[in-house]
């Protein structure tokens, strides 16, 4: 036996294959086949979760997606912890492990319900209006304790150790739901030869089809039907079905996200598959056949465990032979609940009472369950339940012509079942941009015209009963026509009691009419102040029944007040999912320089420069990094550091044109730069401003080498491409990335030339045949090169290219000279202190996208009477000529032994009034081993003129005076450059 | 993910291009001719509008190239892509504009 509940025959479980299972630490037994409610149901367990603000004790209320209440965490293992799923959903095998949420220390008993007698406190909008003062409580006291009681599950601690992965499928029709009518349009298609792909959230295919009991189809009985047709789908080759798999995202073009759950139902999981899987389909056609979902009725206290959809209790008598009670009070707006009354009867389960708030049901189920002398009663309706943890009487009051409700009769029951029609499930159809119509004789919103090549077929159209799903062709016996349907809250007499309208978020109908009184109109706003609908389930049993009643507190129309947006996605859908193999190494592509396992080799320590790892210092044994920067800055200025520069930005300009193209992009003049030189390139964009600067030299009277920051290589060479594919296609030039066809080995210092000299072959090193900004071609170690005679630390420097592949070998006959010299090897963090030393820019440090050459002290660079250049008009504006622009000086903190903060702002005053604005920023502050004492670069309003001035950079120790300076520090007469 | 019709290579998913901004807006000939308010114009001012847009892409992670695009900014649904420097169409002479 597995549940004192459980009917001896019937369903679609194994009784022959029973499961453990532990709920809370309970150990528990189920059948295959079985879903964790309808397991815990089997064991008359309703109770399943707290909610989320009141605490209060909840019961199973659905049997699919949409169930607000059973909410559970599924432990795997470590890693492994899922929180916030569905018990509806979620399959029991052997060993599972649930709990239940938001309760503390059980869910029988929760401290935490207290929540539910302060309830008349905490109204909608209770946070907005309670926790306004004092302001600065808010992130010390209000925000801390609200998010530690706040939430649902507790996340998952350390990382995932499932494996996820993702494919992209196409066909000619992708069919979401497999019931009647999604198998119908998945048979059509297939007959037509479409490769079609049918999906579905359950674990078995069939919808309403495994639960149906009374119609015949083709002669057959439903189950029998639904095995032939799913059997003749999977014969087909190009048909593919995926159970388990949920259609959560419609986007544009049909393009559909599907998320399969592929093990997660397994005790003992193939280690080689996946947990899940993301599909990505692109289809010619999408068919919709995603159901209805039952609707709940709001009266008061209707949030009992016990209190279940009707047809959701008859689902799990008649897919999982579960009775859900032993004594039910049904409450029927819709007249499948007498269908669900019959079914229940008739498997043992008593019927105190079927209450119908209308005032006749004359329909073919409401006539079979009289007739059974089922009793039932018009016109009435539910005004209060009674029950802590389980539902155990109904009081059924007389709806009066008036409206009104009178007389209480107190009906005893275990189980109170609910059914307020359907709700289409019109999601996907509207994440498809479709409209929707209202239709108010269903009280629901069915789909209208849509943009796509989608279209919606059976419940979720508004076409309900098996004929409409199949079609004509297909021969249904015994559905009968159910009518009904009732959205909004029922009538009572009881101003104070609560009727829940969003079960999960414990929204009530007294909210929405509160936020409505307090002025707040549109739908959109009632639902973030109230927060209906914006619950993990978004509002699916919810979202009508609190439109009907803003329709009707605001005396509109329910299509006058509009619907809430339906978002992508459908049901919660892992990380893992969307990240796939996105993880770990494989989160970005990393890339590395050919010397790059030399460096690691040396113990270097990197950073991340974009996707490129940079060696950031070489520490020897027990130095930190400032001493091991020391080290390297002092290194490089008395003999010599060689810097691996190979991640620099390389473009190769060739063509006829190149010159003139060089000339139209860059501020700079470049037709009359001679083969064999070199020039400090600016590149602006067409407002002016810096956006990216280089070395470029010239090969050839048709090529040119251009270098470009480490980060603006792509950008660059885009741009570059899109001024010569847009606007100058008659210049002749071709433009090609070699950023990672060089290795660049920069040697600098004074013994640059003597560390480079027994390696070279074919250059002249010397002095006056190979200026600073020359460029030459020859051999170094044995490999063709182009060497650079370039400076970034303001010493005697080379730049060595050679193709990748010998870079490293290269750097390593270079390093072998250098050890000679007692040279080092030196990273990026001494590359920028000896470049701010010298007042050298970094674009992206002292640029930040709205300065401008001049402010950089950059005037000189721009070529002499150019008539254009690319953001030349710019430089003309009035904005950018005006005075007081903030312009890049050196400072000097007062304490020599104080390095500033890099973007610390510059005052005038030493403590200035609050409100003052910032004479500029810090952009780059080191310690200078060269100068023995601290310095920065800083953008500062007319900062030329304020040479000499003393300025205030307030900090929270109390303002650092600074002197204003040049931003040249060392050298300013450029005497090593020659070495 | 929208399919975007290179008009080199053919239909490509849109993670293989990169948005452009507005197509046709020429570089002036000659900026130094112009005020600066007609400049201004140039550097910022865009049609931004609600419906269909003439923009430019291009196809960076394929043949490079840039191309312009009629796009619905409200479906996303292109109706028509044409090489750089191609006039723009006529939305009168393409079928199908009248709904988005």
């Amino acid at each position: 036996m597995t549940g004192a509940f459980r009917t001896t025959t019937g369903g679609r479980i194994d009784r022959a294959r029973p499961l453990s299972f532990r709920f809370d630490g309970r150990a528990f037994t189920g059948c295959a086949g079985d879903t964790l409610a309808s397991a815990l149901l089997a064991n008359g367990v309703h109770l399943a979760g707290r909610s989320f603000k009141y605490h209060r004790p909840r019961g199973i209320l659905a049997a699919g997606a949409e169930e607000p209440n059973a909410l559970v965490g599924i432990d795997r293992g470590p890693g492994r912890y899922a929180p916030n799923l569905r018990a509806t959903q979620v399959e029991i095998h052997d060993g599972l492990v649930a709990e239940s949420q938001n309760r503390t220390p059980s869910l029988r008993f929760d401290i935490a319900a207290l929540a539910d007698f302060a309830a008349p406190l905490i109204p909608a909008g209770f946070y907005y209006k309670t926790f306004m003062q004092p302001a600065g409580w808010w992130a010390k006291l209000y925000e801390p304790r609200i998010r530690a009681a706040a939430g649902l599950g507790r996340a998952p601690r350390g990382a995932d150790p499932d494996r996820y992965t993702q494919r992209y499928a196409h066909c000619e029709t992708l069919v979401v739901g497999a019931g009647p009518a999604g198998i119908a349009a998945a048979r059509a298609a297939a007959a037509r030869g479409d490769r079609v792909i049918l999906c579905d959230e359950q674990a078995e295919p069939g919808g309403s089809l495994l639960a149906e009991t009374r119609a015949r189809i083709d002669g057959l009985c439903a189950q029998d039907w639904l095995a032939a047709a799913l059997a003749e789908l999977a014969a087909e080759p190009r048909v593919t079905i995926l159970p388990r798999t949920t259609a959560f995202g419609y986007f544009a073009q049909n393009f559909v996200a599907l998320a399969e759950r592929v093990t997660d139902h397994l005790a003992v999981p193939d280690p080689n598959l996946p947990r899940e899987r993301l599909w990505q389909v692109r289809a010619r056609e999408v068919v919709l056949a995603t159901g209805a979902i039952e609707r709940p009725l709001v009266f008061p206290e209707n949030d009992r465990p016990g209190i279940m959809l009707a047809d959701s209790a008859r689902t799990y008598l008649a897919r999982y032979g579960v009775k859900p009670g032993c004594r039910a009070l049904v409450l029927a707006a819709h007249d499948d609940a007498y269908g669900a009354a019959l079914d229940l009867a008739a498997a043992g389960m008593e019927i105190a009472l079927i209450v119908d708030p209308r005032p006749a049901a004359d329909g073919e189920l409401p006539r079979r369950a009289m007739a059974a002398g089922l009793p039932v009663r018009m016109s009435a309706t539910v005004v209060g339940t009674r029950g802590r943890l389980r539902v155990h009487e109904a009081h059924v009051g007389t709806i009066g012509a008036d409206g009104g409700v009178r007389g209480v009769d107190v009906v005893s029951c275990d189980t109170l079942l609910m059914s307020g029609g359907w709700t289409p499930s019109v999601h996907l159809h509207s994440q498809a941009r479709g409209k929707l119509a209202f239709r108010a004789d269903l009280q629901a919103f069915v789909p209208g015209a849509t943009p796509q090549a989608c279209r919606s077929v059976g419940a979720c159209a508004g076409e309900f009963g098996l004929q409409a799903a199949l079609g004509p062709a297909t021969r249904v016996e015994d559905d009968p026509v159910r009518e009904g349907g009732f959205a909004g809250a029922l009538p009572h007499d009881r101003p104070r009691a609560r009727a829940f309208v969003d079960f999960q978020n414990d929204v009530t109908a007294k909210d929405l009419t509160l936020a409505l009184r307090e002025g707040f109109r549109s739908i959109e706003h009632v639902k973030r102040y109230t927060t209906n609908g914006m619950a993990t389930d978004q509002g699916k049993t919810s979202n009508i029944n609190a439109l009907a009643i803003v329709a009707a507190a605001s005396g509109r129309a329910i299509p006058e007040v509009g619907l809430t947006s339906f978002r992508q996605p459908y049901t919660p859908v892992t990380f893992g999912a969307f990240a796939g193999t996105s993880r770990g190494e494989l989160f970005d592509p990393v890339r590395t320089t050919p010397i790059h396992g030399w460096a690691v080799a040396q113990g270097a320590i990197f950073e991340d420069v974009g996707q490129w790892k940079r060696a950031h210092h070489f520490p020897r044994p027990g130095e930190d990094m400032h001493a091991a920067v020391r080290r390297e800055c002092a290194a490089v200025r008395a003999r010599a550091g060689i810097f691996d520069a190979s991640t620099l930005g390389k473009i190769e300009v060739v063509g006829r044109d190149a010159a003139e193209f060089l000339e139209r992009l860059y501020v700079n003049s470049w037709k009359k730069l001679e083969p064999g030189r070199c020039r400090y390139g600016i590149l602006l964009n067409e407002a002016g401003f810096v956006i990216d600067d280089g070395v470029i030299g010239r090969l050839a009277p048709d090529r040119f080498h251009v270098t470009t920051t480490t980060g603006g290589a792509a950008r660059v060479l885009s741009m570059m491409e899109d001024y010569v594919q847009t606007e100058w296609p008659d210049l002749q030039i071709w433009l090609t990335s070699t950023t990672e066809q060089w290795a660049v080995i920069a040697v600098q210092g004074p013994k640059a030339r003597e560390i480079l000299a027994p390696l070279t072959e074919g250059i002249d090193l010397s002095r006056d045949a190979f200026a600073h900004m020359a460029v030459r071609e020859g051999r170094v170690a044995g490999v063709p090169a182009r060497l650079f005679r370039v400076s970034f630390t303001g010493e005697l420097g080379f730049e060595v290219n050679v193709p990748a592949g010998q870079g490293r070998a290269v750097w390593e006959a270079i390093w072998e000279q250098a050890r000679r010299h007692d040279a080092v090897a030196y990273g990026t963090e001494t590359m920028h202190v000896l470049r701010a030393e010298k007042g050298y820019i970094i674009v992206g440090q002292e640029t930040d996208g709205t300065v401008v050459p001049d402010d950089l002290g950059l005037g000189w660079a721009i070529g002499k009477g150019k008539r254009d250049f690319v953001g030349k008009r710019s430089l003309s504006r009035p904005d950018i000529a005006a005075p007081g622009r903030k312009q890049l000086v050196g400072l000097l903190s007062a304490d020599p032994g104080h390095v500033l903060d890099e973007g610390a702002q510059i005052v005038a005053m030493r403590d200035p009034p609050p409100g003052t604005p910032a004479l500029g920023h810090v952009t780059s502050s080191y310690w200078s081993a060269t100068l023995g004492r601290s310095i920065a670069l800083a953008l500062v309003a007319d900062g030329r003129a304020r040479h000499g001035q003393t300025l205030f950079a307030p900090m929270p120790g109390g303002a650092v005076p600074v002197a204003v300076t040049g931003p040249v520090f060392h050298d300013p007469e450029g005497r090593s450059l020659d070495g | 993910m929208l399919l975007i019709t290179c008009p080199h290579c053919g239909a490509r998913p849109e993670i293989e291009f990169r948005y452009g901004g507005e197509a046709h807006v020429a570089r002036p000939a000659d900026p130094a001719t112009l005020d600066d308010a007609a400049w201004a114009e140039f550097l910022y001012m865009r049609s931004n509008p609600k419906g269909w847009h003439a923009e430019r892409w291009r196809h960076e992670h394929g043949c490079g190239r840039f191309f312009n695009a009629i796009r619905h900014t409200v479906s996303d649904r292109i109706v028509v892509t044409y090489r750089a420097g191609e006039a723009r169409p006529d939305l009168a002479t393409i079928p199908g504009l009248d709904t988005p």
